[in-house]
């Protein structure tokens, strides 16, 4: 009797951005069988974010990229290896989440492409999760009005479709990403009427050690500059975005100016109309995935809970494997590195034969931590939380609320905080919020910043519950006839998909 | 120096400390997490009758019920959330149905409300529910509480009566004169000076025990619950399927599963219950969340619709027998137990309280405590 | 600039142009909609947030499935959305 065909792949990829792309690009080229699943359309993530292949603004909003070089190059490589069988990629599948098994680590997926949607499993021996980080959020008064946009949103509506989050905008927030997402709006015709960052550039030069090694890094800065000088955008540093105000929507947002401590200068603020705020205060890594199988995590230097990993990028997990913003935000350069390194990893490859990748992965991560160094988010926004102000915009959930948990029921953490009046509870389970809700837990227990169990959730996204009724659908590892190692027993399917 | 420690600020501990304060006894509360962190925060805080058969438990969740309305009446019931929402046990076939209703038979003799239901009957109490089941039976006095509110808000009552409740205080031993009396627990290299402890350390009860030198048979039973989008009110009542209780009452340590159902204040709506003996595992075995989906959809079929939003898990404190530790060690003078209440703790929590502080101030009990005591086990392991 | 015109949706009954590909909060926020939810405690205007499928502010019923991402959604032509009240869940379903 022959052994049936092996059918789970040497590397799962999750995730398709800079870092999923690269990693799948190296493993393949490392002769492994990839699967390459993401929750997008097309391969790139938030970062290489382009309009449907479809549609007719493909190809107009390339300006608004830096470095697609890369990212044709990946995306060719990526063709190729399909082609050849060697990667199979499987677009809009949200993976929901992962099992460590003895035939190996089973991702859960939801297929998004049909209706309705149906359960898929795919297995590999390695996993990579490369899932990447969403918008930071602090709450202020008036950020639940519609015109408030996190800037990555407003950021994906330009380059995924074209479209300007607003006429009148307002960027604020801290961090290096808020000049390409005003000089893209302004770009792209909106009156773009200032950058608020909170913090000041001088900081930069106080840790410039690392700056000085990535002048390169810098002269994407001095670029995205130059284009807000052309459009007169005035980019006003220690400037803090303090509410907003409209009745329904976003009619005029309030700045203040900050002192050298972070705290707002009395009698500095002014109110500007505008009919859109986008707002960011750098990012938080997304480790569901990560977190389910165990694998240890670290609070990085912006207060982010991130993946520990080693230097091959596998986590304290065996044969599980992280790259990018998962281990310390720090931008796509860095996440490219980091993936390619995990790739060769997971494929089994030597890590110590790209020396080149390996220093430039040093580097950009000494860059990436004076960058969060010189970009904290100013404490003084705990301060400006009334009791009206929404802090979870799931559960509605207002400063008064949560409070009254911490003083009145006794409160001592961002999750007791969550189970006595709910901010955290709803559709996106703390996603927004938590980084909030551990902050102010924090200061109004005066006890310190601790992120705790905040990253934990064993459904990363939601699934229908009918989708249970029909057994999951398994992504099979293309056969080939080269001899097989270590054959896995399937005994996944039959204990997962017997309905 | 405090009258007692009680080791644990789940519902249970904050439910002795409030009864023990209550009781002119000074009480101090530690925990070495926070308020409620425990399994209080992983249930779906049930207060149940339905699910006991005649016998000392039965006799425990009927005492408590009254406490909880109590409780509900001076605290507010809005504020704890507590709802006499009323339970109601289906079953698939005829079969099931008559066993049922021989259960409910010897529970009614209990003192226990009992209505059989079939039919349009069935659908009048909860219109969603699938059109095919055999019948069900109503039990009235089944409530629900949040588990987290109560415990919090007990322990804030506590407080005012002057008890110091210390989160983040991990218990590592106990000191003992030379008559082998409790003298103090020590806590973060700190000395609590006592008379007594109370263990009521749930799931870890055992661990702490071991600790204070003494033993009590307490295990981690884990199980899950899935939690929905937010709906408007579908289910209005405590739903589950007969089997529940057979799952409830085996001492199996294999995956065993039957729907419960329940709409909560938030909108969710609850799913559970998994029973399985696995220690502490943390990790998420998919088939358990299928297997509930499935038969959380055979009994409300709309929830086919519904997305699953949330799952989360957490060990019941299992006892071998069935029936929670309530009383002296036997072994420790000093020493009061209070714990291994499975998944009935925050039913329960009140009664274990007050039977607790009764035995601390020396009066006698509501009720005859023999069936709980911790002195039950020393003829086995003797 | 829309280079197809054969392509809408109807949005509470307003014809909404797209382009293919683009998705449903995209299109609405290309008219100058800004809100296509109503909260379920406090009955506040919600609209696009996060943009990315992170946050469920840009919840919007479609084709009468309710809790679709707008962000995320595809425009088809022909479809109808309308504005999400509460958990967009009928009580009476």
């Amino acid at each position: 009797m022959t052994p049936p065909a092996d059918t789970t792949f040497s590397v799962v990829i999750v995730g398709a951005g800079p870092a999923g792309l690269a990693a799948a690009t190296e493993a393949a080229g490392h002769g492994a069988k990839v699967a390459l699943v993401d929750a997008g359309t097309q391969p790139g993530g938030q970062y290489w974010r382009r309009p449907n292949e479809a549609s007719s603004a493909a190809g107009k909003l390339d300006y608004l990229h830096h470095d697609l070089t890369s990212y044709t190059t990946l995306v060719d490589k990526l063709s190729e290896h399909r082609k050849s069988g060697a990667v199979t990629y499987l677009p809009q599948h949200d993976a929901w989440t992962v099992e460590g098994t003895d035939a190996g680590f089973v991702v859960h997926l939801v297929d998004r492409s049909r209706r309705p949607e149906k359960r898929v499993s795919v297995t590999g021996r390695r996993l990579v999760v490369a899932t990447g980080a969403y918008d930071r959020q602090i709450p202020f008064p008036g950020w639940d009005l519609p015109g408030v946009m996190t800037a990555g949103g407003a950021q994906a509506l330009l380059k995924g479709h074209g479209v300007r989050a607003g006429e009148r905008v307002l960027v604020a927030g801290t961090g290096p990403f808020l000049l390409p997402v005003a000089a893209g709006l302004a770009e792209a015709g909106a009156h773009v009427v200032g950058v608020h960052e909170a913090n000041s550039p001088l900081r930069w030069i106080r840790h410039s050690p690392a700056v000085a090694k990535n002048l390169g890094k810098l002269g994407e800065g001095v670029g995205y500059a130059r284009s807000l000088a052309r459009h007169r955008v005035p980019v006003r540093t220690r400037s803090m975005l303090v509410s907003v105000e409209g009745s329904g929507q976003v009619e005029s947002a309030t700045v203040a100016r900050l002192d050298g401590r972070g705290t707002p200068i009395p009698g500095s603020s002014t109110r500007v109309p505008v009919d859109t705020v986008a707002v960011g205060w750098g990012f938080t890594p997304q480790l569901e995935l990560l977190v389910m199988l165990g694998c240890e995590t670290d609070v990085d230097i912006d207060g982010s809970v991130i993946c520990t990993v080693d230097g091959r990028q596998e986590t304290t997990v065996p044969g599980v494997f992280t790259a990018g913003e998962t281990c310390g935000v720090g931008g796509a350069a860095l996440s490219l590195a980091e993936g390619t390194i995990a790739g060769i990893a997971a494929a089994g490859g030597a890590v110590a034969a790209s020396a080149k990748v390996v220093r430039q992965r040093s580097k950009l991560r000494s860059f990436a931590a004076a960058m969060h160094l010189a970009h904290p988010v100013p404490g003084c926004w705990v301060d400006m939380i009334e009791d009206h102000t929404v802090i979870c915009r799931c559960e509605e959930v207002n400063g008064a609320e949560l409070r009254a948990a911490v003083d009145d029921l006794g409160a001592a953490d961002a999750r007791s905080a969550k189970l006595l009046v709910r901010p955290g509870m709803g559709w996106c389970q703390g996603r927004v919020c938590g980084f909030a809700t551990a902050c102010l837990t924090a200061a109004w227990t005066a006890t310190p910043y601790s992120p705790g169990t905040t990253a934990r959730r064993p459904i990363a996204t939601p699934v229908r519950l009918g989708t249970f009724l029909e057994p999951s659908d398994v992504v099979d590892a293309p056969t080939t006839d080269g001899a097989q190692c270590d054959r896995p027993t399937i005994r996944a399917r039959a204990r997962y998909d017997d309905a | 120096m405090s009258d007692v420690v009680v080791v644990g600020a789940g519902i249970v501990g904050a439910a002795c400390a409030y009864y023990a304060s209550q009781a002119g006894l000074s009480v101090t509360v530690l925990d070495r997490g926070t308020v409620g962190g425990g399994t209080t925060s992983r249930g779906e805080g049930n207060i149940l009758v339905s699910d006991k058969g005649p016998g000392p438990e039965l006799d425990l969740a009927l005492r408590s019920r009254t406490l909880w309305l109590d409780i509900g009446a001076r605290l507010g019931a809005d504020t704890i959330e507590l709802e006499e929402k009323g339970g109601l046990v289906v079953a698939k076939d005829p079969e099931g149905f008559a066993a049922l209703q021989r259960f409910a038979g010897y529970q009614r003799e209990s003192g226990v409300s009992t209505v059989p239901l079939t039919g349009p009957g069935l659908l009048d109490r909860e219109p969603h529910l699938a059109k095919d089941l055999a019948g069900g039976v109503f039990y009235e006095d089944d409530m629900q509480v949040q588990p987290m509110l109560a415990a919090a808000i007990l322990l804030a009552q506590a407080r005012a009566l002057g008890v110091m409740v210390e989160s983040g205080v991990t218990a590592t031993g106990l000191e003992r004169d030379s008559r082998g009396r409790v003298t103090a627990v020590v806590a973060n290299r700190r000395r609590f000076p006592t008379k007594a402890v109370v263990n009521a350390a749930g799931t870890w009860s055992g661990d702490v025990a071991q600790l204070f030198g003494t033993t009590v048979p307490v295990l981690p039973r884990r199980g899950f619950v899935l939690v929905t989008e937010p709906l408007p009110r579908m289910v209005r009542h405590k739903v589950y399927s007969a089997d529940y209780v057979s799952n409830v009452a085996s001492s199996d340590a294999g995956l065993e599963t039957s729907a419960v159902i329940e709409g909560t204040h938030g909108g969710t709506v609850l799913i559970g219950a998994s029973r399985e003996r696995v220690g502490y595992s943390n990790d998420m075995p998919v088939e358990v969340i299928r297997r509930l989906a499935v038969q959380a959809i055979g009994l409300f079929p709309f929830l086919e619709q519904v997305a699953l939003m949330r799952v989360y898990s957490g060990f019941r404190p299992y006892c071998p027998d069935h029936l929670p530790v309530i009383g002296p060690d036997p072994r420790v003078q000093g020493i009061y137990h209070a714990c291994g209440h499975e998944g009935a703790g925050i039913g329960l929590a009140p009664i274990t309280g007050l039977l607790i502080a009764q035995l601390l101030s020396g009066q006698s009990p509501v009720l005859d405590v023999s069936p709980y005591s911790p002195a039950r086990f020393d003829s086995v392991t003797a | 600039m829309i280079d197809d015109s054969s392509h809408y949706f109807t949005f509470d009954g307003r014809r909404i142009p797209f382009t293919p590909g683009e998705s449903v909060g995209a299109a609405l926020t290309a008219v100058g909609v800004r809100a296509w939810r109503r909260t379920r405690v406090h009955g506040r205007p919600r609209g696009l947030f996060c943009g990315i499928g992170i946050c469920f502010d840009c919840l919007i019923v479609a084709d009468d499935i309710p809790n679709e991402r707008a962000c995320l959604l595809i425009a088809q032509a022909g479809m109808t959305v309308s504005t999400q009240e509460g958990t967009g869940h009928d009580a009476t379903g």
